[in-house]
């Protein structure tokens, strides 16, 4: 059997991660994609703890530890740099879903519009995990956070980033899971192919601030899958979108949401809720797919 | 009769700005200060407040300063780059005199610096963060008691002299915990309202005094709010008289009411010969550090300005003409030392320790430095 993912380990042990990290699984399989040839551009996020104290760091590619709102916009600069020097490195932003849906969008899009030579990677854990499990943009509708608490869990859906990132008509975007490595490092080699600004989401999840079992990580990550509540697909140049991952009988949210402490409090309506909702995304999303 | 519980510097700022009648927070989470968020992301809708995080920092300076606007009293609370983020929107209050309570808990910096300790680095960026000539109040506690009644202070400030008030705690005061005592009756003040009809109101009337009064949103008065320069109505003008006598009113209000905000705390200062200059969690070090000298016959006490900005300028000058010498012990590199000595250089010696590493200075070194200059 072929072995699709490299063999080479860029990250190094004794990382501060948690247990059962997502995130600190989805820089594994990153870097053993792109190379060494890399820069990581980090703004605040668990990754900026993770990498950890010298000369115990992690990762043994040079890292830019920037300011919260400024991951894609330090690496723009980095990149031209780079260009006007006339050197060839592969320039990452590596933020959390904080740093990306929320107060690091405008960096973002602007860096998309202009088409900068960047490849963008959000590691989603679905919360602000490192000053303690706030609520971000991503955070799924009813979850707990330590700012949406359980008399009033969070009142929105997930903030449908992917079809944001689409309107710019950027030449790739891609989601990914680190249940799902060979498809993760598939559209890390095909990111890495295109030139311009391309944008990757890794679901990736995060036993203390969902409140799970660190062992769970990966099933809980491939559950999300099974059940759509997060659907693995590529979209290139905005408008041809494409499941790369198709399930065929899909679990009922509920075989996802009850191995999570964030979900403890839901109702059997919630669980309703949650449900057609992840229905009415999956049409919306066929819609576009085409299918 | 006060209820005495134990709880964090933070949480005290959420439970007093409760008390104080606070409806509204808006916020972005930052360490060490996002207990604040988180706690009265609980309380505020039990009490018919609303309770929003936002996007950002600026943002969540821009949405305490709309919901003020509306009539309420509002919120916010962050640290290091949170604070830089905020001064922006900070600036347009001060501009626009919108009361706003903003509590900086102070880490180490400057840029990410030292997210989880403690640092006294930004008593300048909260005096002039923003760009422009201004008066901002800000106040430092050195307990979480002090957190609580100075948060409460801080609403009324800001609703008397119509501005944004700052509390600048630090990590070390937000993080302990400590027996509180929580009156069931505190004074609140609120804001002067209008008391003529909507077509005679003018929002930056100088005829109605320093703090002409603000009319909420909604109430049936129309009024212009800008960042520009403006004009009695509130409309922009670049008239330089007009420029010059609303940026002296501004400015005045603050400046010709130093005595009612400013407070100060003086420890064992009567028949002092020497002075510590202390603030916020740096009075504590510094008291037990004159504990510890007076048993050893230095007789020294402690000047902690509880009101930083407008400095306590003729409190330090009294004690200037008093004391032989003044130790101005900082969390910093050298920022209030310059305040200092301006005001006391002529009475007085000034001495300066410290250093920011994330962690208070012992007592014990404090005292040996301290001995060490009196010898």
């Amino acid at each position: 059997m072929k072995l699709t993912i490299p063999e080479e380990e860029i990250m190094g042990h004794g990382h501060l991660a948690c247990q059962g990290c997502g995130g600190a699984l989805a820089m594994r399989y990153t870097l053993k994609t792109l190379g060494r040839n890399t820069v990581l551009s980090v703004p605040a996020c668990c990754w900026s703890v993770i990498d950890g104290p010298f000369p115990h760091s992690a990762v043994n590619i040079p890292v830019f530890h920037t300011a919260f709102e400024a991951a894609a916009s330090t690496a723009s600069g980095i990149k031209a740099g780079f260009e006007i020097q006339g050197k060839d490195v592969n320039v990452v932003a590596w933020a959390g879903d904080g740093g990306t849906y929320d107060i690091g969008i405008q960096a973002l899009s602007g860096a998309a519009e202009r088409n900068d030579d960047i490849l963008y990677i959000c590691y989603d854990n679905e919360a602000y995990m490192n000053t303690g499990v706030q609520r971000s943009g991503s955070t799924p509708l009813k979850a707990w956070t330590t700012t949406t608490p359980v008399a009033h869990p969070k009142d929105r859906p997930k903030k449908d980033l992917i079809s944001i990132m689409a309107a710019h008509r950027m030449p790739y975007i891609a989601t990914a899971s680190v249940a799902y490595p060979e498809d993760l490092t598939e559209k890390l080699e095909k990111a890495k192919s295109i030139k311009g600004t391309r944008f990757l989401l890794i679901f990736s999840p995060c036993p203390p601030g969902w409140r799970a079992d660190p062992k769970n990580t990966v099933k809980l990550a491939r559950l999300a899958v099974e059940t759509k509540v997060f659907n693995l697909l590529e979209i290139e140049n905005g408008l041809d979108w494409r499941i790369t991952k198709k399930i065929r009988k899909p679990k009922p949210v509920i075989e996802y949401l009850k191995l999570q402490g964030r979900f403890r409090h839901l109702t059997e309506d919630d669980v309703s809720l949650i449900q057609e909702n992840v229905e009415k995304e999956w049409n919306i999303l066929m819609n576009k797919v085409g299918e | 009769m006060a209820k005495r519980k134990i709880i964090s510097g933070n949480h005290a700022v959420a439970e007093a700005a409760i008390k104080a009648g606070c409806r509204f927070f808006a916020g972005y989470p930052i360490t060490p200060s996002s207990e604040i968020a988180e706690k009265l992301s609980e309380v505020l809708p039990k009490y018919g407040g609303r309770f929003i995080q936002m996007e950002d920092e600026l943002a969540s300076m821009g949405a305490v300063i709309g919901a003020s606007l509306t009539g309420a009293k509002v919120l916010t609370a962050t640290s290091g780059p949170g604070f830089s983020l905020k001064q922006e929107n900070l600036g347009f209050a001060i501009m626009a005199e919108i009361p706003v309570v903003v509590v900086n808990v102070q880490r180490g910096g400057p840029s990410t610096g030292l997210p989880t300790f403690t640092s006294q680095q930004d008593l300048m960026q909260a005096r002039w963060g923003r760009h422009g000539d201004q008066e901002i109040i800000v106040l430092m506690p050195d307990s979480v008691q002090e957190t609580y009644d100075l948060t409460i202070r801080a609403f009324n400030l800001a609703e008397k002299y119509r501005t944004p008030v700052i509390l600048l705690s630090d990590e070390v005061i937000s993080h302990m915990s400590e027996p509180v005592d929580i009156p069931d009756e505190v004074e609140i003040v609120d804001r002067a309202k209008p008391d003529v009809p909507p077509e005679e109101y003018y929002p930056f009337d100088s005829s109605k005094g320093l703090v002409p009064p603000l009319a909420p949103y909604g109430t049936g008065y129309r009024y212009h709010i800008t960042g520009l320069n403006h004009d009695k109505t509130g409309f922009p003008s670049n008239d330089p008289e007009i420029v010059h006598n609303q940026m002296l009113r501004k400015l005045n209000k603050i400046r010709k009411n130093t005595d009612d905000i400013v407070e100060v705390e003086e420890f064992k200062l009567k028949g002092a010969k020497y002075a510590i200059f202390a603030l916020g969690s740096v009075g504590r070090t510094a008291k037990q550090t004159v504990i510890n000298l007076r048993k050893e016959g230095v007789p020294i006490g402690v000047f902690r300005p509880k009101t930083l900005w407008p400095f306590p300028e003729k409190e330090i000058i009294e004690l200037g003409k008093k004391v032989e010498k003044i130790f101005v012990i900082e969390l910093n590199y050298g920022q209030i030392i310059g305040e200092v000595e301006r005001w006391v250089s002529k009475y007085t010696e000034v001495e300066w320790y410290g250093r920011a590493t994330g962690r208070l200075i012992p007592p014990r070194e404090i005292g040996a430095f301290i001995k060490e200059k009196i010898e």
